[in-house]
Formats: structure tokens, sequence, C-alpha cells
């Protein structure tokens, strides 16, 4: 026994062995005729050897099933805390966006409300300044009250005239750009409100001028004499002060009195004019500042501020549409929306992809166990097969050998002196040739139907690759003949003999010569040559048949791939038989053109047999 | 070709009267035995210089342990083993036991006949040899006359 097969492949020995014993079915997988036929892998489900083959391939409904299960679950479990996460940080952002804004308009609103009230106040204040400090007999001096007028509006500004009044409600004096002196307001509101409280701002009114105005007036006790000072405020003025609350392109401002008229003009005429009813009911506005929502002139909901003034009878409105002052937050989403989006695709990006890694790797690892299964299936149709020709054989063996040697008694016999005359002498001895010649044939076929069968651990022995070609050849001659497929052989008579293993051999070149064999059809012709080599033996198994493309040529030596229809191979024949070969240290290669036909060439390096 | 003593070994009697048939026209001294232990009886006979044995045989004694007790009642008796394909093991271990040679069955008499021929050569050579060793003895020892004389 040289060094051995096992220590120099190197592998643990358990698989190998099964790999071995597994190898040793080829020939029977690709032989069509054989009763042992080993089914495909689909069919192999329901044979019932206990094994389940499941189909391996990535496009299987099962798996496919399990990566869309796996895909499903991870994406379902992936964005709902995304989504979730996204949508309550926008609310949270929205909500504390909306405060913001709020708060700023809330700002705005009491600021410019304390701006016009000081306006008012400090015209007031000036006007009773001035009635306090001057007597009526200096205001109605020609020319003194138009100095005042210029002194006020020198100092605090806003003044449009000035006009002193009796308590009868006559004009005394006026100054100014109308034509007053001699009016009588003793019928007008103000003038009662005046003289019963001592000063009175009233609403923007046309009065007599036709301008909106507002006009200040102050009640002055001067010795039992009582008379009204009185100022009228350009409404511009206020106009222009209010309007410095607006902000932005949607921003209004204006002032309301508590009747629901406009005191000065909003920016935007679907508020309403001055002095015509506002579009904002004052009432809903209460102490302090209010912000409300309401639906804007457009339709759209505007945010609404409103603050009474200190005289209790305007309300400052600062508006403003909120989806200007929004615009950040809606850029603030369409940021997050994009990140939850980019997120989204890179979670369904990897997802797909790890979970198609995965079940490739699943695949492989299923397709290996499969592999296994169907070694042991096929070792286990081996083992029954080897034992039933081997008790055939043994059988038909002892008859055999009965009838050599009766034939070979007779035969003897034929020589004895009484049979010499007999004119039948040479048709008997012809005859009992011929039984010894088919009881030979008989005894070869026997040979070689045990020679398969023996279970062969791994072992070298003397091999003559052109006996071993040609043993294969004369059992699949028959096959062959009823193709119509002539084979051909070219043996090199130089050949060495080599060691190796003689049976595994022969399968190499069965599965070769029969897959020659089914993938011509019916008829053609192989030829098998074999030559020598730079060390290496060359055995060339040529087909004419109709050939193979460069991607099945690629795929062929792969386990279950096969071209054969109909389920008649397991493609596992050259998957076998290139794992014998390559064990052996060699190489199956195969040359291959559509319509023209394939050579499958096994190269066998020459391995000396040791000297006995 | 000088005579001598064969045993043929083999359950199917018809395949061992032929044989035996043909191998006494061939001027050998050829018995046959069905069964281990007929041989067994025959070797304590004559005394047989080739034995031919079918390794596989049912019932009773079966080859190696038949070529066992030969060997033991003979030692110099050769035997040639007949066997088929499926106990090549059986042959192997046969061989180490001694056996002189195996034969694959249905075994042709073109094959056997030499085969035989040889055994008995080496079996003569072998009788020769210890002929030659006791004559040796005997002279290097003249005082001491062995007992047998």
């Amino acid at each position: 026994m040289p060094v051995g097969h096992s220590s120099r492949v190197g592998l643990p020995l358990r698989p190998r062995r099964l790999l071995r014993a597994a190898s040793c079915p080829a020939l029977l997988v690709t032989h069509r005729q054989s009763p042992f036929r080993v089914c495909p892998a689909s069919h192999l489900r329901s044979m019932g050897h206990g094994r389940e083959l499941v189909d391996v391939t990535p496009r299987s409904p099962l798996y496919a099933g399990l990566q869309r299960k796996i895909i499903f679950l991870t994406l379902l479990v992936s964005f709902v805390p995304l989504v979730l996460l996204g949508g309550t940080l926008y609310w949270q952002f929205s909500r504390i966006y909306r405060e913001k804004i709020d708060e700023q308009l809330r700002y705005r609103a009491a600021t410019h409300g304390n701006a016009v009230d000081l306006f008012l106040s400090e015209r007031t204040a000036f006007l009773s300044a001035i009635a306090d400090t001057h007597s009526l007999e200096y205001m109605l001096q020609p020319g003194n009250l138009a100095s005042l007028l210029e002194v006020m509006n020198l100092r605090v500004g806003g003044f449009v005239d000035l006009g002193v009044i009796a308590s009868d409600g006559r004009h005394l004096a006026y100054v100014g750009p109308y034509h007053l002196e001699g009016l009588n307001y003793y019928d007008q509101p103000w003038f009662v409100q005046v003289m019963s409280r001592g000063l009175y701002i009233s609403d923007v009114y046309m009065g007599y001028r036709q301008v909106p105005h507002s006009v200040i007036a102050v009640r002055h006790q001067e010795k039992g004499r009582i008379w009204i000072l009185r100022a009228t405020i350009d409404s511009d003025v206020f106009t222009k002060l209010v309007r410095g609350a607006q902000v932005g392109r949607t921003g209004d401002a204006y002032l309301v009195n508590g009747d629901r008229i406009n005191q000065t003009a909003p920016r935007f005429s679907g508020e309403g004019a001055v002095l015509a009813q506002s579009r904002i009911d004052p009432s809903k506005f209460g102490e302090g500042t209010t912000v409300l929502a309401e639906p804007g002139p457009e339709g759209r909901n505007r945010l609404y501020a409103g603050v009474w003034l200190r005289n209790a009878k305007w309300l400052l409105v600062i508006s403003q549409d909120p989806a200007e002052k929004m615009l950040g937050l809606s850029q603030a989403r369409n940021l997050e929306i994009g990140i939850v989006i980019a997120g989204a695709l890179a979670i369904i990006f990897t997802v797909i992809l790890t979970t198609r890694l995965m079940v490739k790797k699943l695949v492989e690892a299923d397709r290996a166990v499969c592999e296994m299964n169907a070694q042991l299936v096929q070792s286990d149709k081996l083992a029954a097969m080897g034992k039933m020709a081997a008790s055939v054989a043994h059988e038909v063996n002892n008859p055999l050998a009965v009838i050599s040697e009766k034939t070979g008694w007779a035969l003897d016999l034929l020589e004895e002196e009484e049979f010499q005359q007999s004119k039948n002498l040479e048709e008997f001895r012809r005859s009992l040739r011929k039984i010894e010649e088919h009881v030979e044939r008989a005894r070869k076929v026997v040979h070689n139907m045990l020679g398969f069968a023996r279970r062969m651990e791994p072992h070298t022995e003397d091999v003559d690759i052109n006996q071993v070609i040609d043993q294969t050849i004369s059992l699949l001659e028959n096959y062959a003949r009823t193709s119509n497929i002539d084979i051909q052989t070219h043996l090199a008579s130089d050949l060495p003999i080599i060691a190796s293993d003689q049976a595994q051999l022969q399968q190499v070149f069965l599965n070769l010569v029969s897959n020659a064999i089914d993938a011509i059809g019916n008829g053609g012709s192989i030829e098998v040559s074999t030559r020598q080599l730079d060390g290496n033996i060359y055995v060339n198994v040529k087909d004419d048949g109709p050939g193979m493309t460069p991607d099945m040529q690629k795929k062929i030596f792969e386990p279950f791939v096969t071209t054969k229809s109909g389920g008649k191979g397991t493609g596992l024949g050259l998957w076998v038989s290139l794992g014998i070969v390559e064990k052996m240290g060699g190489t199956i290669t195969v040359e291959s053109k559509v319509g023209k036909g394939s050579t499958f060439t096994v190269k066998l390096p020459i391995v000396v047999p040791e000297k006995k | 070709m000088e005579t001598f003593r064969v045993l043929v070994v083999d359950d199917e009697v018809d395949f061992l009267e032929t044989l035996v048939n043909r191998l006494r026209r061939r001027k050998l001294e050829a018995e046959g035995a069905s069964s281990g232990e007929e041989a067994l009886e025959l070797m304590k006979g004559k005394p047989f210089d080739v034995v031919v044995l079918d390794i596989k045989m049912p019932g009773g004694l079966d080859g190696i342990e038949t070529l066992r007790e030969i060997r033991r009642i003979g030692p110099l008796t050769e035997v040639i083993l007949l066997t088929g394909h499926a106990s090549l093991e059986t042959s192997i271990e046969g061989m180490k036991l001694g056996a002189f040679d195996y034969l694959l069955k249905p075994v042709k008499l073109e094959e056997l006949m030499p085969k035989l021929a040889a055994a008995f050569e080496k079996k003569a050579a072998q009788e020769e040899k210890i002929r030659k060793v006791k004559i040796r003895e005997m002279m290097r020892a003249p005082g001491e006359t062995p007992e047998n004389g």
C-alpha cells in the first residue's frame, strides 16, 4: 500500500469517505437504461428515503417566500419607529414653532399698543398742559392760537388744527386748514362727553371736513368759566404709526373701535376700509393681548393678535398669514421628510441587500446539505446494488463453471478413438468451442459487473488506462448500438501503467462516454483517444452531438446541472467525475461548439506504481 | 509430465466430477471432495500434493477454515484457491494463510494446469530441500543415529 490517498488529499477522513462513496454511483446516474437510475433532486422528495431533499435554487418559492417575509418584517420594525419618531419630532417642533409665532405676534401687538397709547397720552397731556397754562383771553387773541399750534407741532407733532370752544358749544377760535369758526358743537356727542368727563378722544370720523380724523378735546375750568381746547389729529399719523407694526408681505396692523369700525386703513382691502365695518369682531378680544386664528380674506387662516388700548375704545389688531412665518417650519419639515426618505431608502436598500445575501448563504448551505443527502442516497443505492450484483454474479458463476467444465470434458472425450471416426466430429468440436467462447463472454460480463459492484475503499492499483477504456466501451456498446452510435477508439500503445483506482477511473470514462451517447441522442459517432504528453495521460472523448453554449460549458461541472431533459440526468455525473479526477491530481476540461459537438479531455498525471 | 496427487474441493458436484475427470485424463491422480469435512477426511489418508479449493462453500466448514485445517494436516501440501470476484478479500486472506495462488471462477483448464504444475514443483522443491537438510544433519552428526532411521 502506498502512502495513501487520504494523507495526500489532507481532508478529514469521514467526509472524504462520504464523498468517495457518493462518487461511486456516478455510472448509475447517467446510465439511462439502468434500473437503478437515481431520480433528480426534485423527485427524491417523494421517494421515501427518509431524507428530505428540497429544491435548492434561490428562485424556489420556499426561499422567495422566506426572503419576502424577512424583508417585510425588517422593514416594518424599521419604518414604524422611524415614521413615529419623525412624526413626533415634527409635531413637537411645529407646536413650539407656532407658539413662538404666537408669542412674537403677541409681543408686537403689546409693544405697538403701548406706542399708540403713548402717542395719544403724550398728545393729550400736551394739550392739557397748553390748556392749563394759557388763559382763554390769550387764546382768543388773534395769532396766539396759531403760534400755540406751531409750538405743539414742533414739540410733539401730529396736530392738524387747534380750536377753542365755549361751554355752549360755540367755536370761539380756530387755527387750521378748515374754516370751522362759528360752528356750534353743542349737539355733538364728543362735546357732551368732554363736558362731563374733562377729556375726550374721539373715534376717527369724517366730520365736517370729509377727511378721516380724530379729535382730542380737554375741558378747562378757569375762574368759573369752562372752555374746551380741541385739537385734531390726522388719522394718517395714526395709520403710519400703526402700520409700523406690519411685518413681511402679509403682515397687517390697524385700529378697530368697539363698534367694529376700522379706525385706520388696513393694508389689505379685504380687512375692510377705514371707517367701514371691520372683518374683525373686537368683542372676541379680551383683556390684555389675545391671539386668534381666523379665516382671512383669502380664505386661509390668519393669525390675529389684538390688544385694547388704554382708552379702552380702540383695539390694535396685528394680523399675519402664518404661512409666511411657517416658511422655516416647512423647510424644517421638508428637511425632515428628506432625511426620513433617505433613511428609508437606505434601510430598504440594506435590508434587501442583506436579506438577499442571507438567503443566498442559506441556499448555499441547503444545497450543501442536499448534495450530502444526494450522496448518501447514492451510496445507499450503490451498497444495495453492489450486494445484489455480487449475489447474482456468484449464482451465475457456478453454473458457468459447470458449463465450462462439462464443455471441456466433452472436448476431452472427443479425442477418444471411437469419436474420431464420427463424421460429425468437426461439427461437435465447433459447437463445443462456440459454447466455450460464449461462456467466456458471459464470464466477462459477470466479472465486469462484480468489478463495478465491489465497494471500493480508496486504494491504488496498477491501471492500464487503455484497458479501462476498452472495458468501459464494451459495457456501453450495446447501448450505443441501439442509438445507432459508432464508438471509435484511438488508443496510444505506449501508455505506461499508472498507480490509480481502476474502478473510479472506469466511472469517469463511463460517465463521459454515456454523456456523449445521451448528448448525440440518435445516430452519430464518438471518438475516444488516449495519448501521453509531458508526464500526463490525456483521454479525449469527442462526440458529434449538438454541442453546448459557452454559458452551459461553464456550468456543467456544477452539481445538479444537466442538459438532459425529463429527469434523465441528475446533474451529478460530471461533478462526481471531476471530483474523482481532481483527487487523482488531474483535470477535466471541455471544448464545445454549438452544432459541432463537444470534446471532454481528462488529464491524469502519470504516477508510477511502487515496485512490489 | 510427472504425475502428482490433486484434491479438488467444491460444493458444486457437477463441476467437481467433471474437473476431476478432466484432470485424471491429463494423467493426474485427482480426487474430489464436495465439502471441507470430506476433504480433510481424504487428506488423512494418502497425502495430496496440491489441493484446489473453492473458497466459497455453503454449510459446514468454509473455505478459509478448510484451508487452515489442510495447512495443519499437511504443511507441505500446496493449495490453489478458486474464487468468485466478490470473495476477493477472502482470497487475499487465504493467500496470507499460505495458499499458493488464487484463480477466478469459472477457471479454464488451460489456466489451471500450469498453476497445478507450478504448485507441485514448489512442493517438490520444498521436499527436496527438507530431504537435503535431513541428509546434512545425518552427515554432520554421524554418531547420533536418528531414531526413525
